[in-house]
């Protein structure tokens, strides 16, 4: 029998006959973790200007800096800062990430994407630090999201067809929450509405979102009650407004005041106690367990890694990683020759090509010798003719010339003559 | 002593009155004359109302006209809209008050700005409005011009979401498309949503951005020199005021012991008409009360002349090109030079200048002979 069909057999219930002890595992384990500090890392999607810096604001009663960002992005950026935050001895390193230029271009089908990419980029940072031979796991900076926030623009109707396609693309990957941001713009009826427009869109197309679990009794009752009041309709503020004679954060309107922190007002209350004191842990147990499990599954999937054989023999990973890595050192050889093979044949090619071109030059050449000869040879004669008619005219230029100096003679011997001809 | 007195006092006015009589012609009743005919006659007016679904436009447009235009509306979802076209839709009532009729036109545009990708989704809306010139000016120069409807489109407000910080890149796009075809009003929907505070950045930020973008919005008319200080102010402050930031309300609620349209809170009531909760009464003042015939004005004299000048341009291009005898409109045809004998000259032209040059050589020749 194998070792490891023994270890399953039969498992007895024993009773205590005393006080043991190990009733302190889980106080051990909480200490532990209170020590090594916990992890959280929120995303924040939402159009520019919808209310994301200032809800993060009030949930964590600080001012995390962030500068306002401009409608003219080009594309939608993720911009994450980290900060330390300690409460009661307990330290908590967060990740907030915006989505920067979100819904602002006109075209927004690739609006979606940058989200996907960085979300995955995370896990992937995971995967490879758990691949790794030599790991430190336990004090990696998980960076992976545990939560992402979609802020759904108030306007009144239902869902924009923006928001359907993004949580579409995002459900299988991290844990969303929808939230109807700067609800203090929907009274009370549109907002019963809103909800449950919203939620049945959701639903109808097929949009997982993160459920508050109700496994643990403890937090059972209040978790399920929360799950039917989904999407939270948030008002964020750090401002101080005076209520009666108390000052309280909210927002001061000509007709009367919001206050953030009150249940009838908005539903910021129930979204800080449900994020942070109550799930917190359960949000990170989801992002690990299931989100990234998926994620691994198809990324190793993808390399060619297999959990059982054709002969249903499970395979080990470094059995596979083996075959893996000689299967690619072949095609890397093979491509080599292939390269190889056709640079010779460029080689060739070009070679040839330029042999025929030296022989056309040389022809070319051959030919302009010979009719620059021609032409030589018929400028010569031309010279000649024309040397010829030269010198035939100069003989006729002589002898006009004589014969006008012998006329011009004759003249001037007999002007009388003419006098005396013309007096007769 | 008291007849004297009235003697006395009677004089003057009996002159008075016959002077007044002189030179009474009678053309100061013209204003009451063109009043009584208008009223006769009706008026109308198209307002296009534009914004991204969700906005309150038909929320206002009922609040402005204090009527229920949107009856048995079909809303999409959101998977519908993913790929959505914008349509054009008309609605036309016919109101009165005081007994001056108006037919209202409404001009609405769902689906703008409503799909994922929006690229040129302003184009059915430019291609609405020059047909509706187009159709002008095909009435206009027809023969029978006794029932022309003007159809056109005299004011088109735009409505920009309170939720960012400022202009959007479809918002510049869509006013710089239709600045020059229509009046663009463009107006804060949902105001409730800001403080008067963030009204203010937000209202600076806008009127920043369409001076910088080089939008063209409509300009209230200068109010004349001579009109009093009071409404000069009132002038000012209205043009100070713009983008309007607006809320509509199509339910009545109870405020301070009176029904008004509202909006009803947990913590406050909003009232559309009150002056410190929002700008709905200058608006609704601005567009009907005081400037609605300047709106068609310009639209007649600016935005339509242009599109007829231009028209007409291509047009002549067109006919000097086809060479054809008949048009369509009558309009005189400009002294374009024709084609052909344009292509004679430089013919010519041509020809002359290769007879010179043979002709010089010649000469060169000749003097390289001679020498």
């Amino acid at each position: 029998k194998k070792f490891t069909d023994m270890i399953n057999e039969d498992k007895r219930t024993l009773e205590l006959s005393g006080h043991v002890g190990f009733d302190s595992l889980p106080d051990q384990l909480v200490s532990k973790a209170s020590a090594q500090g916990f992890c959280f890392n929120i995303l924040c999607v939402g159009e520019t200007g919808i209310g994301k810096s200032t809800l993060m604001n009030t949930l964590f009663n600080t001012t995390f800096e962030n500068e306002e960002a401009s409608h003219y992005e080009q594309k939608v950026e993720l911009r994450p800062h980290t900060y330390e935050l300690q409460e009661s001895n307990v330290n908590l390193k967060l990740t907030v990430v915006h989505t920067v230029g979100f819904g602002d271009q006109i075209n927004k089908e690739q609006s979606y994407k940058p989200i996907l990419e960085y979300i995955d980029a995370q896990f992937e940072k995971f995967l490879e630090e758990e691949l790794k031979i030599k790991r430190s796991l336990f004090n990696y900076h998980d960076t992976r999201i545990h939560i992402c926030l979609y802020f759904i623009a108030p306007n009144g109707h239902s869902l924009k067809s923006l928001d359907l396609v993004t949580m579409k693309k995002l459900d299988s990957k991290v844990n969303i929450i929808p939230v109807i941001a700067k609800a203090d713009t929907v009274s009370r009826n549109e907002l019963e509405k809103l909800k449950i427009k919203v939620m049945s869109e959701l639903v109808s197309n097929g949009v997982q979102i993160y459920q508050f679990p109700t496994e643990d009794e403890a937090v059972a009752e209040i978790n399920s009650s929360m799950n039917t009041l989904l999407p939270f309709a948030v008002v964020g503020s750090v401002d101080d407004v005076k209520v009666g004679n108390k000052m309280v954060k909210g927002r001061l309107y000509p007709w009367g005041s919001v206050e953030v922190e009150n249940e009838k007002h908005c539903d910021f209350v129930k979204l800080r106690e449900m994020l942070l004191r109550v799930n917190m842990e359960d949000l990170r147990e989801q992002t690990h367990a299931r989100h990234y499990e998926l994620y691994r599954r198809c990324k190793l999937e993808e390399m060619g890694f297999k959990d059982t054989g054709t002969d249903s023999q499970s395979f080990s990973l470094q059995q596979t990683y083996e075959a893996k890595r000689k299967e690619f050192l072949v095609e890397l050889q093979r491509k080599e020759e292939e390269m190889r093979q056709m640079f010779v044949n460029k080689v060739k090619e070009t070679e040839a090509e330029l042999k025929e071109k030296e022989k056309e030059l040389h022809e070319r050449f051959e030919q302009l010798k010979r009719m620059h000869q021609e032409e030589k040879k018929n400028l010569e004669e031309k010279r000649r003719e024309l040397e010829e008619e030269m010198n035939a005219f100069n003989r006729r230029k002589v002898a006009a010339e004589t014969l006008m100096g012998q006329a011009l003679q004759g003249c001037s011997q007999q002007p009388f003559k003419k006098d005396k001809d013309k007096k007769k | 002593m008291t007849s004297n007195i009235r003697y006395k006092s009677r004089i003057p006015v009996k002159t008075e009155d016959s002077i007044e009589e002189k030179q009474y012609v009678g053309f100061a009743t013209l204003p009451n004359q063109v009043h009584r005919k208008s009223v006769k006659k009706g008026f109308d007016f198209t307002l296009m109302v534009a914004g991204e679904s969700g906005m309150g436009k038909s929320t206002l447009v009922n609040s402005l006209f204090l009527t229920d235009l949107y009856k048995d509306r079909k809303l999409l979802n959101a998977e519908e809209r993913i790929n959505q076209t914008v349509e054009i839709i008309k609605h036309t009532v016919d109101i009165e008050e005081k007994g001056v009729k108006l037919k209202l036109t409404i001009v609405d545009t769902p689906g703008f700005g409503d799909a994922v990708n929006n690229n040129e989704c302003w184009k059915p809306i430019t291609d609405y409005i020059d047909q509706q010139f187009e159709q002008y000016f095909r009435d206009e120069s027809g023969l029978n011009r006794k029932n022309i409807q003007d159809n056109r489109v005299h004011c088109c407000l735009y409505f920009i979401p309170p939720f960012g910080h400022g202009l959007r890149p479809v918002d510049v796009e869509f006013m710089k498309a239709l600045h020059e075809k229509v009046n663009i009003i463009p107006l804060i929907a949902k105001a409730d949503c800001l403080t008067p505070n963030e009204i203010k950045k937000l209202k600076d930020r806008i009127r920043e951005e369409i001076d910088k973008f080089g939008i063209k919005v409509y300009q209230f008319p200068e109010c004349d020199s001579d009109e009093d200080e009071e409404f000069k102010q009132l002038d000012k402050e209205l043009k100070e005021c713009t983008p309007f930031a607006v809320i509509g309300s199509n339910t009545v609620v109870e405020a301070r012991g009176q029904r008004v349209r509202g909006r009803l809170y947990p913590w406050g009531i909003v009232e559309v008409e009150n002056q410190s909760h929002c700008d709905f009464v200058k608006l609704r003042n601005m567009l009907i009360r005081s400037h609605m015939h300047d709106l068609k004005d310009v639209t007649c004299d600016v935005h339509y002349e242009n599109y007829r000048a231009q028209c007409i341009q291509e047009m002549t291009s067109k006919l000097a090109q086809d060479n054809r005898m008949e048009s369509p409109i009558p309009i005189l045809p400009l002294s374009t030079p024709d084609v052909d004998t344009e292509k004679l000259i430089k013919m010519k032209d041509e020809e002359l200048k290769r007879m010179q040059e043979m002709l010089n050589k010649m000469q060169q020749q000749m003097h390289d002979k001679e020498q």
